[in-house]
């Protein structure tokens, strides 16, 4: 477990890169914090293995205060907490089997464990067949897989994160962290996970912290921060993966916001989660209140397994069955808006 | 040329490359870990100690901006005291290897300051002692500049020498001035140019090829 109690950071004694942050990250859990550029991430995953020593407060790993060990305490708790980073930084010296037996060589395991342990490892993220090229001729996914091998050949119960992804193209970035989730289940390594990108959270994390200015200004599980988010600074992290604008695809319709025409047909947006996925709300639609609905539009999201849904649908039929239908919708765990009118003869 | 020209212009060659082998190889040992220590020790380094480092990158600038010639005369009992004389070619090792030093350590800072920081970073992440530090990280990662700079050391030393020659040192500089100057003998004067020349053309020929090796970014 680890415990971050009352940790301030400030720079030169004047620039407050942290103020008062409490967490608890549980055993197993990959645990990420997100905010803007500047936010105080890197700071504060820098205070964890001391990188970076905060002003005050307290780091615990498995209830040891790091802010109170030597440093040559510090170096041998280091060895149990990995780390990586958004531009790899690998030894462009050393070959990918160099590179991973690196901290294997500083903590002095024997030549046949570091074979043993280099090779499993390399296995396991997938480079085996470039154990002798130099990071120079490996593309950044590939970089990052190194990085990640390196992080935790020596078995550490920490892996903390960098923006490990932020260099990357999205479908690395997706592969990336596909490998991060199994290292976590394979090998129950905790991971803390620094990130501006919110699509890293919802692919990924257990819990996210939201860190603005210096300070958390929300926790929750991630499903709960997509569901009911409670700050603003929340509500755009959620925008940028989850959008309410129109899919471009149905800007040929012309949607218009007022009515143009008595016949033009209203189109809605429904976006609801989880537990109502299920519901027959289209069904209902037409059979109970003998609507015609058409889907314009269809999709859902699935954070952690709960569904997100979006569905832009046009609905058509007598003015009082309409409204009829909206308000059944209304009373409905769904969130239901009216975006527009689209002409009929479309 | 007679025998007598070819026989004075080998034993001369010898002499210079005695000269640069001996004051490169002592300029190497203590540059480079001067170097080494300028970067560690400044504050904010590894093993920041300013109360060391600003009089040693002191003493490390004013040696560096005095011109050769002056240093060579100016540290002449110095060099009396450790070469037992202040002429002759192992007497000239002693200004040489002098000068080249603090040129050397600048160079081999510069370059570990190129070091991305982020790798020391990493390694300190790992859990990395200072001294690993600078053993896994500074020298590999700078290896390919720590080849460059020896080149460059070495191919300053050459024209050094041939200065150091004149105040009696030997080498090739000595005997162009000597014969090929002094006694208006020209082919002396461009067999010992051809030799020069060639002489760094190889330097810096094997220099590049092996800091090219060397270079894995
Ligand atoms: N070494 C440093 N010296 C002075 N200020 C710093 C230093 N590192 C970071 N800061 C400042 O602290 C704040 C937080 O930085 P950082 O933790 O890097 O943010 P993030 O990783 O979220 O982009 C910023 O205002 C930054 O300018
Ligand atoms: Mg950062």
């Amino acid at each position: 477990m680890i415990e971050l109690k009352h940790i301030n950071k400030s720079y030169d004694g004047h620039i407050t890169a942290l103020e008062d942050i409490n967490l608890t990250i549980q055993d197993g859990e990959i645990f990420g914090i997100i905010g803007q550029s500047g936010a105080g991430k890197s700071t504060l995953i820098r205070c964890i293995n001391m990188l970076e020593p905060p002003t005050s407060g307290e780091v615990l790993i498995n209830g040891k205060d790091m802010t109170k060990l030597s440093q040559k305490e510090l170096r041998e708790e280091r060895k149990h907490i990995g780390m990586i980073f958004q531009h790899f930084n690998l030894l462009s010296s050393r070959t990918v089997w160099q590179n991973v037996a690196f901290p294997l060589e500083l903590a002095k395991v024997p030549k046949a464990e570091q074979e043993k342990k280099i090779a499993a490892i390399l296995e396991l993220v997938g480079l085996t067949e470039y154990r002798d090229k130099y990071p120079a001729q490996l593309s950044g996914g590939q970089k990052q897989r190194v990085g990640i091998a390196r992080a935790i050949v020596s078995d550490p119960e920490v892996l903390l994160s960098d923006e490990a992804t932020s260099a990357l193209d999205p479908e690395t970035v997706k592969s990336i962290l596909q490998l991060l989730k199994r290292i976590n289940k394979k090998l129950g390594i905790t991971i803390i996970m620094i990130t501006h990108q919110m699509e890293v959270i919802k692919q990924i994390a257990d819990r996210v912290a939201v860190i603005e200015k210096g300070k958390i200004i929300e926790e929750s599980s991630v499903v709960d921060l997509f569901t009911n988010p409670k700050t603003e600074t929340s509500r755009k992290f959620i925008g940028s993966v989850i959008s309410n604008e129109l899919p471009e695809g149905l800007s040929h319709m012309n949607i218009t916001k007022e009515r143009q025409h008595p016949e033009d047909l209203t189109a809605l947006r429904l976006s609801f989660r989880g537990d109502v996925a299920d519901e027959p709300i289209v069904a209902n639609l037409i059979r109970k209140y003998d609507l015609d609905v058409s889907i314009l539009y269809g999709n859902i999201d699935y954070i952690h397994g709960v569904p997100f849904g979006k569905l832009i649908v046009t609905i058509a039929g007598a003015e009082e069955n309409i409204r009829a239908g909206l308000s059944h919708l209304d009373n409905l765990p769904i969130e239901s808006e009216v975006i527009g009118y689209v002409p009929s003869h479309n | 040329m007679s025998p007598v020209i070819t026989n004075l212009l080998l034993k001369s060659l010898g002499e210079t490359l005695y000269m640069l082998g001996v004051s490169a190889l002592i300029a190497a040992l203590v540059g480079i870990p001067l170097g080494i220590l300028l970067v560690v020790t400044e504050k904010g380094g590894i093993l920041a100690c300013p109360a060391f480092n600003k009089p040693l990158s002191f003493v490390v600038n004013v040696v560096r901006s005095i011109p050769f010639i002056i240093l060579m005369v100016a540290i002449i009992p110095l060099t009396r005291l450790i070469a037992g004389t202040s002429i002759g070619t192992t007497a000239a090792i002693v200004p040489l290897t002098i000068a080249a030093i603090p040129y050397t350590a600048r160079m081999v800072e510069t370059s570990i300051r190129e070091i991305p920081s982020g790798l020391i970073e990493a390694a300190e992440s790992m859990g990395a002692t200072p001294l690993q530090i600078i053993w896994k990280v500074f020298i590999p990662e700078a290896l390919p500049a720590i080849i460059e700079t020896m080149t460059v050391v070495i191919v300053t030393l050459i024209g050094s020498s041939a200065m150091a020659g004149t105040i009696g040192g030997g080498g090739l500089g000595d005997l162009a001035i000597r014969y090929g100057y002094q006694r208006f003998q020209a082919d002396v004067m461009i067999a010992t140019i051809v030799v020069l020349v060639v002489i760094v053309q190889a330097i810096q020929f094997i220099g590049s090829r092996l800091a090219r090796k060397a270079d894995k970014r």
